[in-house]
């Protein structure tokens, strides 16, 4: 919580500084309502969200923090993290300069949910919310498209909706979907990103319905934290390994809070075992390294920690200077200060790219 | 071809050449139900008997699986010394535990009458039954034969394996001071990735990487390590190059949440440099990384040495990746691991 620092932004952040993670909240489920049809509104009062997991209230595997959040993100009376906006804009985006922000609304929005009518529901409710609450009256800030991605044709539909409205900057999925990511029943959600020419952003979060491993159920937080990284890169190889790529060339995608320095190592064992494999694959046309570094982009938040900063700067070599996003992850625990979370020993024009230039070029900011 | 002599090749794989060839090894009601029930065999899909993987082309005799004949005569062309068997044929798929065990003891029993007694350059891996007292009776069984040098289970299970409920094999090898080796392939009692079932073999391939993360991870935070602190675990075929990467996040974890793990008192990567071996087949660092990987890694004792006889991630000379301290990767990373020099005069 690195509050101590005064107001201002990294002098290295020539590019401006963009923030790609940034989780707003309702301050009740009723901020929703004027969006909802009563049905679905009656459905979320009483039933709920109803996603691939058995708690009515909180998360299968408890948080380390109340809602995951800075103790200190809590308004002064008492508010919900990422509830208020002015609190919002002194403590994160006046507070650290910040110029573009990216909204990723996480919960509740109803994406992954069991019931595919009310995703679809909610998932308008919350774009609406995010413009009305959020972007107008803030011009820093950017929304995410929340998709009912468990239904992708209707995805598609509410992507078409909000194509051409700049106020949106991606599509915003979340890692742990239903079937691995780069399954064709996807399809109709990257046709519609590609088509709109919007990235699709894919958050760390959610719950598939299997098991948090291959090997079967995890007992701690602690594992389910960093089996994020193990779920995202199945949705990379799956992506990759579909042919998502082949079909959709100008699809950009986005890998937010899922870590980065795991993506080498996929893309080395993809290519290892693609000769042995080819016959099977047949439609993919290039070395699976390529699609990934033509198409995949990474945030910062959570940075690796080798034991010596020589190895993160191994790792984006590897991954690509031009790749690499900053974000805050704001207002969750973990969150990241963009003055310390960048390391120094990152030459100057490096950090200005993270901070700002490659969000820009992917964004199109 | 040689150039391995005085090597020990830590991952051979005897294949089953069919449900027949453990009739002999099985109690009477077992061996009749292969016909009564029309048993078709327990190869598994991590290894699709026809896939170029599965078997090396080059290495694929007329008889479909290369067997013994043609093991011994790859062993004499490298020169290996020493050649450890991990026995793959999917009896960890079974469902009824009786079975399962009745099975397993049969694959053991073949292995041990069928190679080890044929060739004195072979040590295997006892094949563990999925019930955690089942797999206790059969280390208990066979651990005297000092050919067993290690047991051995798929990496993907059916719970992950720092469970509580693993921990009494955890006790008895242990006490044997045996190994486990954790290989790839799956049990499929989940689909192999977090995310569901794949459409292409291929990721199945790739998702081998995936769970000897989880694997690691569920074994860290649970504690085996400090209650079985005498305990090695070999990741076979688990590739390598995931390995720093996945440390470097499940230490940030630790250092954040360690209150939720208070026993794993010290850095994962300590403890990961302890008591985990790898077989480096596949080795996934392309050439022009490898120096930066190892110097990630930080250990030279860590990386056995295999060819992975007969399936197709040995690629032939030279296999070994630029970097790698030669004589501790081919024989004295292994022998320092099996306790060789004790249980085998050189």
């Amino acid at each position: 919580m690195n509050m101590m620092l005064p107001n201002a932004k990294p002098p290295a952040a020539t590019l401006g500084l963009c923030d790609v993670d940034i989780h707003p909240r309702p301050a009740s489920r009723h901020s929703y309502d004027r969006w909802l049809a009563p049905e679905m509104q009656h459905r979320l009062h009483t039933y709920g969200l109803r996603p691939r997991h058995g708690y009515v209230r909180g998360t299968p595997f408890p948080k380390s923090q109340p809602l995951a959040s800075r103790r200190d993100a809590w308004t002064p009376e008492g508010g919900t993290p990422a509830s208020d906006l002015a609190f919002f804009r002194a403590q994160h985006l006046d507070h650290y300069g910040i110029d573009v922000g990216l909204l990723n609304p996480l919960a509740p929005s109803g994406q992954g949910d069991t019931n595919n009518a009310f995703s679809t529901a909610m998932a308008h409710a919350v774009n609406e919310w995010q413009l009305a609450e959020w972007v107008d009256p803030e011009p820093r800030l950017r929304a995410s498209i929340v998709v009912p991605y468990e239904d992708p044709e209707a995805s598609a539909r509410e992507i078409r909706a909000r194509a051409g409205d700049p106020r949106f900057a991606q599509v915003l999925l979340m890692s742990r979907t239903s079937h691995p990511l780069g399954n064709p029943k996807y399809w109709p959600i990257f046709e519609a990103a590609q088509e709109a020419g919007l990235p699709i952003g894919i958050h760390a979060f959610g719950y598939s319905g299997w098991a948090m491993t291959n090997g079967g159920w995890p007992s701690f937080y602690i594992e389910e934290v960093s089996e994020h990284a193990t779920s995202c890169q199945s949705l990379v190889i799956s992506m990759v390994v579909e042919g998502v790529f082949e079909r959709f060339p100008a699809l950009r995608v986005v890998l937010i809070e899922c870590g980065f320095a795991w993506l080498p190592s996929v893309a080395w064992r993809l290519d290892k075992i693609f000769p042995s494999l080819r016959c099977e694959v047949p439609h993919l046309k290039r070395q699976p390294s390529e699609y990934i570094r033509d198409h995949i982009w990474v945030s910062t938040q959570p940075i690796e920690e080798p034991e010596r900063p020589e190895h993160l700067r191994d790792t984006m070599d590897w991954i690509g200077w031009d790749k690499i996003l900053y974000a805050s992850d704001y207002p969750h625990w973990d969150f990241d200060d963009p003055r310390l979370a960048i390391p120094s020993w990152i030459p100057a024009e490096k950090r200005a790219a993270i901070y700002g230039g490659n969000a820009r070029a992917v964004y199109r900011w | 071809m040689r150039g391995f002599e005085g090597a020990i090749d830590a991952d051979l794989h005897p294949m089953v050449p069919g449900l027949d060839a453990l009739r002999p090894y099985l109690e009477p009601f077992w061996a009749d139900s292969i016909a009564q029930r029309g048993l078709e065999g327990f190869e598994s899909h991590s290894y699709p008997p026809d896939a170029p993987r599965t078997v090396r082309p080059d290495w694929r005799p007329e008889s479909r699986f290369p067997a013994l004949p043609e093991m011994p005569a790859w062993l004499d062309q490298t020169g290996v010394s020493l050649g450890i068997l991990n026995p793959l044929y999917g009896v960890q798929l079974i469902f009824n535990a009786d079975m399962n065990r009745a099975f397993t003891r049969a694959l053991n029993d073949w292995v041990r009458a069928e190679w080890l007694d044929r060739d004195p350059r072979l040590r295997a891996a006892i094949v563990l039954p999925n019930e955690t007292d089942h797999a206790v009776a059969e280390i208990e069984r066979l651990a005297p034969d000092r050919r067993f040098i290690q047991a051995m289970r798929l990496v993907m299970g059916e719970i992950p394996h720092g469970r509580r409920t693993h921990w009494p094999v955890y006790a008895a090898l242990e006490k044997h001071g045996l190994p486990l080796c954790l290989h790839a392939g799956s049990s499929y009692r989940h689909p192999v990735t977090s995310l569901g079932w794949v459409s292409w073999y291929m990721e199945d391939v790739a998702a081998q990487q995936q769970a000897f993360q989880s694997a690691l991870a569920s074994l860290i935070t649970e504690g085996v390590f400090v209650q079985f602190p005498g305990l090695r675990i070999v990741l076979a075929e688990s590739g390598v190059s995931w390995l720093p990467a996945f440390l470097w996040r499940l230490t940030k974890g630790w250092k954040g949440v360690r209150f939720e793990i208070p026993w794993q008192a010290e850095s994962p990567f300590a403890t990961v440099r302890r008591h985990i071996r790898l077989t480096a087949q596949p080795f996934d660092v392309p050439d022009e990384a490898s120096l930066q990987f190892l110097a990630h890694l930080g250990s030279e004792e860590m990386l056995l040495w295999a060819s992975d006889w007969p399936h197709w991630n040995y690629d032939g000379m030279p296999a070994l990746p630029p970097g790698m301290p030669v004589d501790k990767f081919l024989r004295g990373n292994a022998q320092a691991l099996y306790n060789l020099s004790e249980r085998v005069p050189a």
